[in-house]
């Protein structure tokens, strides 16, 4: 029974990892960029939840209607005004002004909320749990997981049936066709980068609902989202919900052998698959 | 007829090669100008000049008058000029018909829809499901038309539609052309093949080098003249 438990709490901790990991992985799906930045823009949104909740004394999920839309215009922001300049110099120089922006961005957190842990209350939610045959799932942990294979089906089918998605597609094929086709290059990137860092402003509100962060919580986000992608195969979305709950039950199921082992026993399954399925394990289902 | 399209000697330059020399063209709507050359003629220079790809550094493109030499290549898309770029660059990862869509992008109005693009290309209405990289050449060569056609261009701009294709496939693609035409799209196809190049066009011009080296009705050239200025023959030489 213990083992029962401990795999499907891996389940419901793989929800969150998805839910983290899905916009390094559209990212990196449409433009091949590695977006090192991708941890601290999730924590600096718990942060502005956590700051929007004292100031205005609002509901924490209420913070995400704010959120959400601030962080998606300053993906288009970053994408516009730093990466695709970036791109113009190759593939490695969007990796760089990322690292740069993960830097800036976790001292200048620090600097504004000091370095001490924090968490969004979502008061008597963060305990309640419903009994399933004699094992308690947190209902949290549930609405998490949820919400994680909802973002992964919704950008599914946004990328697969609208204009704006087919248009992303086309671009990631081939960027000077598409621009042959009236796209404009440039914008449809800062589009797929908006889209990207709305889901992680969603998935760092969460994150801030269920655990302790402090300014450098990101560094462990991006391992975390970056096993996930791997584990799951790059660029392909259902990958990247597999890879999220692989790692999670790694976790639990580690820790259920002993209690140190637990994200240890995460990093060893990113390793074995790196080894033996470079490819990730769903490499066919491709964003496009 | 009115002019469509004025090209009007422009110079366009990859690093120190210089490419075109003073090439002026000029397109009458509703005309089909074949313009023909050799391999490194500058022909597909000329054409992602004219669909924004390419700027030149000297000269000035005009559609309907007005100077788009400084417009981006995604909004002459939307002023009316559609390029079948070289090599056909379908979206591999999307089908035929997702292809056709992303062509509709800039919604431009006009004949062509997915229903008319079907018409004029039965073939692609069987492989609509079909992912760009499954393909072969010719159905590359339709969608990639059909695609662009989908912008309902003022100007349709097709680069070498022949190459790397069998005859009897080419002789299928030209088929359309006709059709094409008679929806009041304006047709500039590049060639090498100069027989399909004759049969299409209301008019040729011939580059050689960087340089109109021919120009007339294509009922008027003989295919000696247009041999000899393809191959930069004097005219005496063929006598």
């Amino acid at each position: 029974m213990d083992w029962i438990n401990a795999v499907l709490q891996g389940v419901l901790l793989g929800g969150q990892y998805a839910l983290l990991a899905c916009g390094l992985s559209l990212i990196f799906g449409v433009m091949r960029i590695v977006n090192l930045a991708h941890g601290v823009l999730a924590v600096a949104s718990a942060y502005l939840a956590l700051w929007l909740v004292q100031q205005t004394g609002m509901p924490s999920f209420l913070t995400l209607v704010i959120v959400i839309p601030v962080l998606a215009a300053v993906g288009y922001a970053v994408q516009r005004g730093l990466f695709n300049p970036a791109l113009r110099h190759g593939e490695l120089s969007p990796l760089l002004v990322s690292f740069g922006l993960a830097v800036i961005g976790a001292n200048l957190l620090q600097e504004i909320f000091t370095a001490d842990s924090r968490k969004i209350s979502i008061g008597t939610l963060s305990t309640a749990s419903v009994e399933l045959g004699g094992l308690r799932l947190g209902v949290f942990s549930l609405i998490t997981l949820v919400v994680a294979v909802g973002v992964i089906v919704g950008l599914q089918l946004y990328l697969s049936h609208t204009r704006i998605g087919r248009a992303m597609r086309a671009t990631k094929d081939d960027p000077e066709a598409a621009t042959l086709m009236g796209i404009d290059e440039r914008h449809m990137y800062a589009l797929a980068t908006a889209i990207a860092i709305g889901t992680v402003a969603l998935a760092g509100v969460f994150l801030g609902m269920s655990t302790q962060f402090s300014p450098t919580y990101g560094d462990l986000v991006l391992i975390f989202a970056f096993e996930a992608v791997i584990i799951g195969g790059l660029g392909s979305l259902w990958g990247t919900l597999l890879g999220g709950l692989v790692l999670g039950v790694a976790q639990t199921v580690g820790a259920q052998i002993d209690p140190a082992y637990g994200v240890l026993a995460g990093h060893l399954v990113f390793l074995v698959v790196l080894l033996f399925r470079p490819q990730g394990l769903l490499p066919k289902a491709v964003v496009a | 007829m009115s002019t469509l399209l004025e090209v009007d000697a422009i110079d366009v330059a990859y690093g120190d090669f210089r490419a075109l020399h003073g090439i002026t063209v000029r397109v009458a709507e509703g005309e089909t100008l074949a313009v023909i050359g050799a391999n490194g003629a500058g022909k597909s220079t000329l054409l992602k000049t004219i669909a924004g790809l390419l700027r030149p550094i000297a000269g000035q493109i005009r559609l309907d008058g007005h100077n788009v030499s400084h417009t981006p290549a995604h909004r002459r898309v939307r002023e009316g000029i559609a390029l079948t770029p070289e090599g056909r660059r379908i979206f591999a990862s999307l089908t035929v018909e997702e292809n056709l869509k992303v062509g509709a992008h800039g919604r431009r109005p006009g004949p062509w829809n997915l229903q008319t693009v079907y018409d004029a290309f039965p073939l692609l209405a069987e492989k609509r499901t079909r992912r760009g990289a499954h393909l072969s050449g010719g159905e590359q060569q339709a969608t990639a038309i059909g695609r662009a056609l989908m912008s309902n261009p003022k100007l349709l701009l097709l680069d070498e539609v022949s190459l790397g294709l069998a005859p009897v496939v080419i002789a299928d693609i030209y088929k359309a052309l006709p059709t094409i035409a008679a929806k009041g799209t304006t047709v500039l196809v590049v060639e090498q093949d100069l027989t399909q190049a004759l049969t299409v066009a209301d008019r040729v011009q011939c580059l050689l080098e960087g340089r109109t080296v021919l120009e007339g009705a294509a009922a008027d050239v003989t295919r000696e003249q247009v041999q000899a200025a393809y191959f930069g023959i004097d005219e005496q030489e063929v006598g």
